[in-house]
């Protein structure tokens, strides 16, 4: 196990520097400046051009700019923000908890109906509520994130006024950002409603936001159920006269879950992307957004650094997830 | 006049020349100690030239500073309204150089306003509260003014129905009707103070083709300018909300001649321009189409497949453009492009803000699109600019304008008309001609 592990170890540090290198370069491809950008449509004076280039170390030649990059962050130094002046590290433990917030709920959400609807539909193979899920998953997953997000709005927030339309929370409450995560601030402040106001706040994005892995983890959990049930040993627990319950969840789901755990790991890099969506629509502050106006301010070090902290996240759930794979399927431990 | 006292910040003296002088030293002078603790550049400051225009700032007095101008500048009265301008507090600087923490003067401002900064919470909202010691204490009748920040123009309009907010900007053309008819929401607008264009680039040859530039003739500008549908622009891109412009400035700068007349929309004559040019039918050129929404021009793309079809019928052959903003401006600036859309919002009332800053011959490498630089015109607007006699500068801007009318390095399109959506329980709210959102003396009924 430990070598398994060693040898998953050893693939991430090419992995981080290729990510390095290529968020490095690809921001830099995108032509303009971070100084001409600022600038619009106004003239800019060459020499304060100059000025700020100098600033910002970028008046020097790409190489040199890389190998401060590197260096600075086998430091742990992150760079701060072109715009702000802020740290970015300080910036995206700021705004990761929200995109963390809403990701857990959009995976929570998707998980459980995702997992029943696949485990019903699976049960009741060619029937109506089959193809229906199928069907519905189908269509969740070929749906525009940025559409689906101005239905659900129009008609749960402006019809029927449900749900609010943006933001974590209403205006009128001022939470102290203790934690970031709204749900535990709004239990830890005295306002009162506060945290009811936050779910209801936290409902339409992270149904948006769950929708595609919703679908994938039905027909996922679906298809992998069919394959279990077919087996000898669920024959032989029936045989044995085990509840059908029983039979379903102990026997079946149990072990049907070992793929879906691992579209689990890989849904968290779908969940991170279209949270850049999703925040857009909902007026969510988190790093999508972040990462969105970034790109458009030619912010090199919050672009660099937060796709960089991103990317290490995913790795490091999927890292997890095969570490987990590999204990519950010791025929991937033993593949070289 | 009081600075705010905050939990951050308590002032042991009202405002004064020390004040003054403060701001102007740090945008003048790179080696004043604020600037060298928290280096930065000061663009506005550097665009409007006062950097070079400024010769010194002195205090008279508690109460008075005096300016020493290198050149007579008519303009930098209205320049020093602009937000960059606004005066910053010596003390509250001294206090953060003390502390080692100049960034501060950004993230935790302080200021004299009728409002004071409270929090800031990224990409979410940014909170006031009323000022209790504003000078003029019956402007302020909010106690918390927030801004929501919502980027998404429809969730803006959602959240104002629903009445998450209660005043919005920039609603999209399609949405204005909508809610004029909602009977819970008001709906003032003004003419903008802003001009929608189209630049013809005028030099010899396009950058980056060795082709003779067609657009570099007057009589093929003509011909363009006279062939453009503008009403067709106004129903369809402004969806009316757009006021048709002849002028290369608003009609609401001062200075403005409403004697200047468009030519008139006619393909057959412009057809025949284009013989006498020399020009074949078939003959290709670029049409740079703005990637962005602004306020003076909400739906670029749709312009230009318009003028496109436009200029079909005279034989003209426009091969539509578009990049990244970004990129837009850089290469629009280097000169790649043919004819390209663009346009300005106003941003202290002078002419030369128009006039000077957009089709001057010193701003040939800047906004000064169209890289038309014409002595005759430059000189008037050089000599207007040195006037400070106001009746004496508009005579020489109205002769600049005919010449621009003439020359045609641009065809006017649309001045739009800013809306401003609120709930029909807010009172007091102007709309600013500078596209600034300010709550002196505005209410809310409960």
């Amino acid at each position: 196990m430990l070598s398994f592990i060693a040898r998953r170890l050893g693939l991430l540090i090419p992995t981080f520097f290729g990510i390095t290198l290529l968020t490095f370069a690809l921001i830099r491809l995108i032509p303009g400046d971070p100084v001409e950008v600022m600038m619009g449509e106004r003239r800019v004076d060459p020499e304060m051009h100059a000025q700020a280039m100098e600033r910002l170390g970028l008046n020097k030649p790409l190489p040199a700019q890389y190998l401060d990059y590197v260096g600075k962050l086998a430091q742990g130094d992150l760079g701060e923000s072109l715009r702000t002046r802020e740290s970015v590290w300080r910036e995206f433990m700021t705004l990761f908890p929200a995109t963390l917030e809403l990701a857990m709920a959009a995976l929570l959400f998707a998980g459980i109906v995702g997992l029943l609807a696949g485990v019903i539909a699976a049960l009741k193979r060619g029937s109506l509520f089959d193809h229906g899920v199928m069907g519905l998953s189908l269509a969740g997953y070929s749906m525009p994130i940025f559409w689906w997000g101005l239905i659900l709005i129009m008609f749960f927030s402006v019809s029927l006024g449900w749900t609010p339309v943006s933001g974590r929370i209403d205006l009128l409450y001022d939470i102290e950002p203790k934690t970031g995560f709204m749900l535990i601030d709004t239990l830890l402040s005295d306002e009162e409603g506060s945290f009811k106001d936050a779910v209801m706040h936290l409902i339409l994005p992270a149904i948006v936001l769950g929708t595609i892995p919703l679908a994938v983890i039905a027909r996922m959990t679906r298809s992998s159920m069919l394959e279990v049930l077919r087996e000898d040993y669920v024959r032989t627990a029936r045989a044995k006269g085990l509840s059908p319950a029983r039979v379903v969840f102990v026997h079946g789901l149990r072990n049907a879950l070992i793929p879906v755990l691992t579209v689990f790991g890989l849904q968290v890099g779908t969940l991170l992307a279209g949270a850049v969506l999703t925040e857009t629509i909902f007026s969510w502050p988190g790093i999508g957004k972040w990462l969105i106006e970034a790109i458009g301010a030619r912010d090199y070090p919050v672009v660099q650094n937060g796709i960089l902290l991103i990317a290490c996240l995913v790795i490091l759930v999927n890292f997890v997830v095969d570490i987990l794979y590999g204990l519950a399927n010791p025929r991937i431990r033993h593949q070289r | 006049m009081k600075f705010h006292t905050t939990d951050y910040f308590k002032p042991s003296r009202p405002f004064n020349a020390d004040d003054v002088l403060f701001t102007f030293n740090r945008m003048l002078d790179k080696d004043q100690p604020f600037r060298k603790a928290y280096p930065t550049e000061f663009p506005y400051f550097t665009d409007m030239g006062m950097d070079k225009n400024i010769a010194k700032v002195e205090k008279l007095d508690e109460h008075t500073v005096k300016f020493t101008l290198n050149d007579v500048d008519a303009a930098f009265i209205q320049n020093l309204a602009m937000s960059f301008a606004s005066i910053q507090s010596a003390e509250y600087a001294d206090q953060l150089l003390k502390q080692g923490k100049p960034a501060d003067i950004n993230q935790k401002p302080i200021g004299t306003g009728p409002f004071v900064f409270s929090k800031y919470q990224k990409d979410a909202q940014i909170r006031f509260k009323g000022n209790k010691d504003y000078w003029q204490p019956d402007d302020v009748k909010i106690d918390n003014l927030i801004f929501a920040i919502t980027t998404d123009a429809s969730v803006r309009m959602q959240k104002l129905k629903k009445n998450e907010c209660q005043v919005t900007l920039f609603p999209r053309p399609a949405d204005i009707e909508p809610l004029k008819a909602d009977k819970n929401l008001q709906m003032p607008h003004q003419a903008g103070f802003n001009l929608g264009y189209i630049a013809y680039n005028v030099m010899d040859k396009v950058k980056g083709s060795n082709e003779p530039n067609p657009l570099a003739q007057l009589k093929v500008r003509q011909a363009l300018d006279m062939a453009v549908d503008k009403q067709k622009i106004i129903e369809s891109v402004y969806q009316g909300a757009g006021q048709l412009a002849v002028n290369a400035m608003p009609p609401t700068q001062w200075s403005y001649d409403s004697t200047i007349k468009d030519a008139p929309f006619d393909p057959e004559k412009a057809k025949q321009l284009l013989k006498e040019a020399g020009i074949k039918d078939g003959t290709e050129i670029t049409l740079w189409a703005m990637p962005v929404q602004r306020p003076y021009n909400p739906n670029a793309k749709l312009m230009a497949e318009m003028l496109q079809s436009d200029w079909a019928k005279i034989g003209i052959k426009a091969k539509i453009v578009s990049y990244e903003w970004g990129e837009y401006i850089k290469r629009s600036k280097g000169g790649e492009q043919g004819a390209m859309l663009i346009g300005w919002s106003g941003d202290n009332g002078d002419p030369d803000n128009w006039l000077g800053t957009l089709y001057g011959c010193d701003a040939v490498d800047g906004n000064n699109f169209s890289k038309w630089c014409y002595k005759p015109y430059d000189d008037l607007i050089k000599q207007a600019k040195a006037t400070p006699d106001q009746a004496k500068r508009t005579e020489l801007y109205k002769q600049a304008q005919h010449i621009l009318k003439e020359q045609v390095p641009i065809t006017p399109i649309a001045h739009s008309t800013v809306y401003q959506p609120m709930s029909a329980k807010v009172k007091g709210f102007k709309i600013s001609p500078f596209s600034l959102n300010a709550f002196y003396g505005v209410s809310v009924d409960q």
